[in-house]
């Protein structure tokens, strides 16, 4: 197990997927699998699924949502989505 | 758009299939050093055909190239192959995790410091009944304990959150508090899953699959327990009595599972080895990948389907026509309601049905006196529960 500290949700906040967590691609999103909680989530759409993968070598989350161009209702669907991630520790702070 | 399960659109994409399983049974041998009354894989020799070591690790070198996140390793008793540890952890090494499914008699301190010491394996120990009397009957004589001594070595060294797996029969279904308590005692997570009348399981189907009264109690306790108790989806056909069940809830045969055999054939799920759901082998050109991204019956199974008297239910989108293997060996058409459909559908069916005419499979290792009836002196009790949560998970 690794041990996360600070798990909060923060935008502003640098993330990456958990050294646990694998993703994979499928044609409509990706899969992501963590093996230390053994869960899996679906990610349903594309473009979350390559802003996932862009975290780890992007600036914060809010960056990386920026360079995906992404604004309004699927921006805060996305920023939603994302959260969701790190309360199940997908992704974490890096 | 939210990264979770459960969303109506997601189903269609499963339906049409993945580009690799996401979960992939793989049984590495039929040898078994018991002889359970419900083998779904008619287990007991093993066979002169099955994998060699170099075979199985090409296989799981596929699994690698197909980033399969993980793989259920089962049998037989797959602890028994000489090779057993040497593939997990070649599989490993691969980034492929491994959770495999034992009846825990060979457990020993230094496998289970193996286990704790890796975050990429996972095990699943056996238990159908929560009383030796329950248990024994089905698995064999001294099962209950020898699972029991298992758990007691996975927790000494540490290991948490394994699964205790418990296929639920008429003789168990009193037993689900008990059974939670053992799986709580152990800092393990319970898994219950659905006898279907696969390999010798056909025998003793009769007997022991759960009556609609059962089925109606299983599925509130399955509700009141949510996430915390796995059940491999395996129950999806209750959905059908009102609120859906965790998980994905449809039939993955073909599209999200599948099964590979000791000798290589892959199958559509792991209950139906018979030649109808065989799509094809790992040592066909092209391996598994192929077999699994084009062979005809895997591509078949992924098309939509006529669900035949069934669209006209009331319930059809929850329950999509139930379980395919358990259709299939209880002689039930595949577009017709499930053996065991909620609404009574199956049962009054399956009375018109001549059992001496079922679809028997032909790959059969049990021992000599393996096929034998179940002695049903055993009646169920209620235990006392353990109110203790174990941590949510999705499959």
């Amino acid at each position: 197990m690794t041990a996360i500290d600070d798990s909060s949700w923060d935008p502003t906040a640098k993330w990456g997927l958990h050294p646990m967590v694998a993703v994979r691609p499928e044609t409509f999103g990706a899969l992501v699998y963590h093996y230390d909680t053994r869960r899996l989530s679906f990610l349903k759409d594309l473009r979350l699924a390559s802003v996932v993968s862009e975290l780890d070598d992007g600036g914060s989350a809010n960056e990386v949502l920026d360079r995906a161009g992404l604004s309004g209702a699927d921006r805060e669907a996305f920023v939603q989505a994302l959260e969701m991630l790190s309360q199940t520790q997908m992704i974490v702070r890096r | 758009m939210a990264p979770e399960s459960a969303a109506p659109r997601l189903i269609d994409h499963f339906e049409r299939g993945l580009q690799a399983p996401i979960c992939l049974t793989w049984e590495l041998t039929y040898g078994c050093n018991l002889s359970c009354v419900h083998c779904l894989s008619s287990s007991g020799r093993r066979d002169p055909r099955e994998l060699t070591t170099a075979e199985a690790k090409a296989v799981i070198d596929e699994m690698n190239r197909l980033q399969v996140f993980y793989v259920n390793i089962g049998g037989g008793e797959p602890t028994i192959r000489p090779d057993f540890w040497e593939l997990v952890e070649y599989a490993v090494e691969q980034g492929v995790g491994v959770k495999f499914s034992t009846n825990g008699l060979q457990m020993t301190a230094a496998h289970a410091q193996r286990i704790k010491e890796s975050g990429y394996i996972d095990v699943q120990i056996s238990l159908d009944g929560a009383t030796p009397e329950v248990n024994d009957p089905i698995r064999g004589q001294g099962t209950f304990a020898g699972a029991i001594r298992a758990m007691e070595t996975l927790q000494s060294a540490g290991v948490f959150g394994f699964k205790v797996s418990v296929v639920v029969t008429r003789t168990n279904v009193g037993q689900l508090d008990a059974f939670k308590a053992i799986a709580d005692r152990y800092g393990a997570q319970l898994r219950l899953t659905r006898l279907r009348p696969s390999g010798r399981g056909a025998e003793v189907w009769n007997e022991l699959h759960l009556s609609a009264a059962d089925q109606r109690d299983l599925y509130t306790w399955l509700l009141a327990h949510g996430e915390d108790v796995l059940t491999g989806d395996s129950f999806f056909h209750l959905s059908a009595l009102g609120q859906s069940l965790p998980g994905l809830n449809l039939c993955g045969a073909g599209r999200v599972v599948c099964l590979i055999d000791p000798v290589g054939d892959v199958y559509a799920c792991p209950f139906t080895i018979h030649e109808s759901f065989k799509a094809g082998s790992v040592r066909d050109a092209g391996g598994f990948t192929k077999v699994w991204r084009s062979s005809d019956l895997f591509l078949e199974l992924r098309e939509p389907r006529s669900a035949g008297i069934c669209t006209k239910c009331s319930e059809f989108d929850a329950c999509r026509g139930g379980c395919m293997a358990a259709k299939f060996f209880t002689g039930l058409p595949l577009d017709g309601p499930d053996p065991e459909c909620v609404m009574g559908h199956g049962e009054a069916l399956l009375a018109s049905i001549d059992h001496a005419q079922t679809p028997r499979t032909d790959v059969d290792h049990s021992r000599g006196s393996s096929r034998r009836m179940l002695p049903l002196s055993v009646v169920s009790r209620a235990c006392d529960e353990s109110p203790v949560a174990s941590k949510a998970m999705a499959l």
